[in-house]
């Protein structure tokens, strides 16, 4: 199937016949009836369009139009001293890769066992683990709304599986690296991670997406998180893919009683870039808090989309995303809260803070609340400005350069949610990268 | 040999939105001095003070200011600040997630790279900020907050001269920092100007009130109206304009012949 060109949904679903002919033996039989119903809702639903509410604002007709191949075995030559541009130093952890969407095990390295705790790729996991992955996997996110999801559903190969045991505390985070390499023609991949916390335990998960050249790819990524009752997650998301590049993602997290989930996400990279936010906050007691800041520049369009869901009662959400948007891009901020009937008591904020560089970016910003409980706190808020030229003057009237006053201010409004990042290295270093962002190629006073 | 002034401002005419608001200020600084500007609402003074800083919204459409030998005009807000220039401003601006002493060290540090020093040692700083913040009283909590952020119009006018006292400048320019004080706030900034006179130093204080100056010791007073500086004496001219008000000299000045007449 190695010239199966994927282009218009027809194409799709004649890839599918093909895929599941040529790459799927031996697979179980549960997997292969999801793998059926996805791509049968996939036939139903079609691409979105902008006429779709939850796509108003984002046209995904440069995915629909792009003839990509289905990325194959991954087995790309690939130096691991390239990788060195992209790692946080000072970050201590295991580190699964997954090159083109395949686990790439010489370039990932885990570190010494803790007991129980299993890292490993879901294609493996599918054979050793198939009861457990049978239990949960594609139990969450549910294809039934969405065609992106239901294509990933259809098409997962590979992506990472964690498992933490009940009770367990990992002092290191995880860290799982997506790179998309060089290829000849656009190539398109659907990564898919399992992650399951049992009760009781703490993790740090860090998703990072990134490329090597500028090539145009699209990722569809979706990764389903399980936090078991009192468990602790800090879950970060990265997008610095190429400029070029597509990149759809759902993250859904099922949250059980009293478990805290924090989840950063931050946007920096892709052509267009569709962020899917789904927790469920299914156990009583538990809590959501979700950051962002998304820093669209030229012709990028990043589109935040939430979709937080309170099913029972005495459960805090909180959402704070921060949009620096420049050039000529397009940003979305779609915030929806779902409050269901039994969910009293809930406590949601939301709020969307945007800051405007330029006369021709644009920010569209939706708060969308549906409650079905009669007891419940719910606010939001969204704001849209422009850089504050009294505060520019100010820094300058104290000797600092034009350039790093500015570059200073943006960083000051990126921080409310990167300081909010506790794994150091890694919020270092996306200081490190947005402020050079700010700098656009000009020096600046040393300021970090 | 005549020593050269350290700030000549001459026929200085500024406009604002097709405004004028300075029409013509003459104006000599030397090093060790203080000048005290007075004067009522909208004559200009806050003008003057931002023109000096470097406020690009102000059209200069005549005269010029010489500093230090250089003409000030053509020299960006950041470079007068790396020359010297401070400017305590009379509304200072709140500068969420940028914290006190990160602006004052990215601040000294850009100064002392414009004057070919080295960036200073963490250690040395935090010395140096400690001593300082003694002198104006600011506590520890103000000095980690965001820069004026829910700050008391005190302790904002404050933190102006304590970062004043941290960068210390050459030309102080003090821009109404007196307006709104209760006593004890005024004696603390009147303290920070006085520990920093010096012989190689010279402030500019504009202030609407005579009051500060019980406390400054002054060496000049001038009264502007309308955009120019229609009269200039001692100390004691800030005591008549108390006693007799701004309406005493701006009368005296329209029945005056003008010099050039």
């Amino acid at each position: 199937m190695n010239n199966i060109v994927m282009q218009s949904k027809e194409s799709y679903l004649e890839g599918f016949e093909h895929f599941e002919k040529d790459s799927l033996v031996n697979e179980p039989s549960w997997l292969r009836s999801i793998r059926r119903a996805a791509i049968s809702r996939f036939s139903e639903l079609g691409f979105p369009t902008i006429q779709d509410e939850d796509w108003r604002f984002t046209n995904v007709g440069p995915i629909v139009r792009t003839p990509f191949q289905l990325s194959q075995n991954g087995r790309v030559e690939l130096d691991s001293r390239e990788l060195e541009r992209f790692t946080f130093s000072g970050l201590e952890c295991s580190r699964l890769v997954f090159l083109n969407g395949r686990y790439s095990p010489e370039l990932s390295s885990l570190r010494p066992r803790v007991d129980g705790l299993e890292l490993d790729s879901l294609s493996h996991a599918l054979r050793v683990k198939t009861d457990l992955l049978e239990d949960h996997l594609a139990r969450y996110a549910d294809f039934q709304r969405d065609a992106f999801l239901a294509l990933n559903t259809a098409f997962m190969r590979d992506g990472a599986f964690v498992y933490v045991p009940k009770g367990t505390v990992l002092e290191e985070p995880i860290y799982l690296l997506f790179i998309s390499s060089a290829n000849a023609s656009p190539t398109l991949t659907h990564p898919r991670n399992l992650i399951l916390l049992e009760d009781n335990s703490q993790a740090t998960i860090i998703e990072d997406y990134i490329s090597l050249a500028d090539d145009v790819y699209f990722s569809n990524s979706v990764t389903e998180v399980v936090v078991g009752q009192n468990s602790v997650l800090s879950h970060y998301k990265i997008e610095r893919e190429s400029k070029k590049a597509f990149n759809v993602s759902t993250i859904r997290f099922q949250q059980s009683r009293s478990s805290n989930v924090t989840f950063h996400s931050v946007l920096l990279g892709g052509a267009l870039v569709r962020s899917n936010v789904h927790p469920v906050m299914a156990g009583e007691g538990s809590e959501c808090i979700i950051n962002g800041l998304f820093m669209p520049t030229g012709r990028q369009h990043m589109d935040n989309y939430m979709r937080v869901e309170h099913a029972s009662p005495h459960c805090d959400s909180r959402q704070l995303y921060k949009g620096i948007l420049d050039g000529r891009s397009h940003g979305v901020f779609h915030g929806r809260i779902i409050v269901h009937k039994n969910a009293q008591k809930t406590d949601a904020k939301q709020t969307n803070k945007n800051l405007l560089l330029s006369d021709e970016a644009q920010i569209d910003t939706k708060p969308q609340l549906e409650i079905y409980a009669d007891d419940v706190k719910c606010t939001h808020g969204a704001t849209i400005g422009q850089m504050d030229q009294n505060s520019i003057f100010y820094l300058r009237s104290r000797g600092i350069s034009e350039d790093t006053s500015r570059a200073l201010l943006l960083l000051a409004f990126a921080s409310e949610s990167l300081q909010r990042m506790k794994v150091e290295p890694i919020r270092r270093g996306l200081e490190e990268i947005v402020m050079q962002r700010f700098a656009r190629g000009k020096p600046l006073d040393n300021v970090l | 040999m005549l020593k050269k002034p350290m700030l000549e401002i001459r026929n200085l005419h500024v406009k604002v939105n097709d405004q004028e608001i300075l029409t013509g200020v003459d104006l000599i600084v030397n090093a060790g001095e203080v000048h005290s500007i007075m004067g009522p609402n909208g004559s200009g003074k806050s003008t003057l003070a931002q023109v000096l800083a470097g406020r690009d919204t102000y059209e200069v459409t005549e005269g010029e200011i010489i500093y230090q030998g250089k003409n000030l005009l053509e020299i960006k807000p950041e470079e007068r600040a790396c020359m010297g220039i401070f400017m305590a401003f009379q509304y200072p601006v709140e500068i969420l997630g940028v914290t006190n002493t990160y602006l004052l060290r990215t601040a000294l540090n850009a100064q002392r790279k414009f004057r070919g020093l080295e960036p200073m040692k963490p250690v040395e700083f935090a010395k140096l900020l400690k001593e300082k913040a003694k002198v104006v009283q600011m506590s520890d909590d103000l000095l980690q907050r965001s820069v004026n952020e829910g700050f008391s119009g005190g302790e904002k006018k404050r933190n102006e001269i304590f970062q004043m006292a941290v960068l210390e400048p050459t030309l102080a320019i003090l821009d109404e920092t007196d307006s709104g004080l209760d006593i004890d706030a005024l004696k603390i900034v009147a303290n920070g100007v006085n520990a920093m006179r010096g012989k190689e130093r010279a402030f500019i204080v504009i202030t609407h009130y005579q009051r500060v100056l019980n406390y400054i010791i002054t060496d000049y007073v001038h009264v502007l109206v309308d955009g120019r500086i229609v009269k200039s004496g001692g100390k004691e001219l800030a005591l008549e304009l108390e006693s007799k008000g701004y309406t005493w000299v701006e009368e005296e000045d329209r029945t005056a012949i003008p010099a050039n007449a």
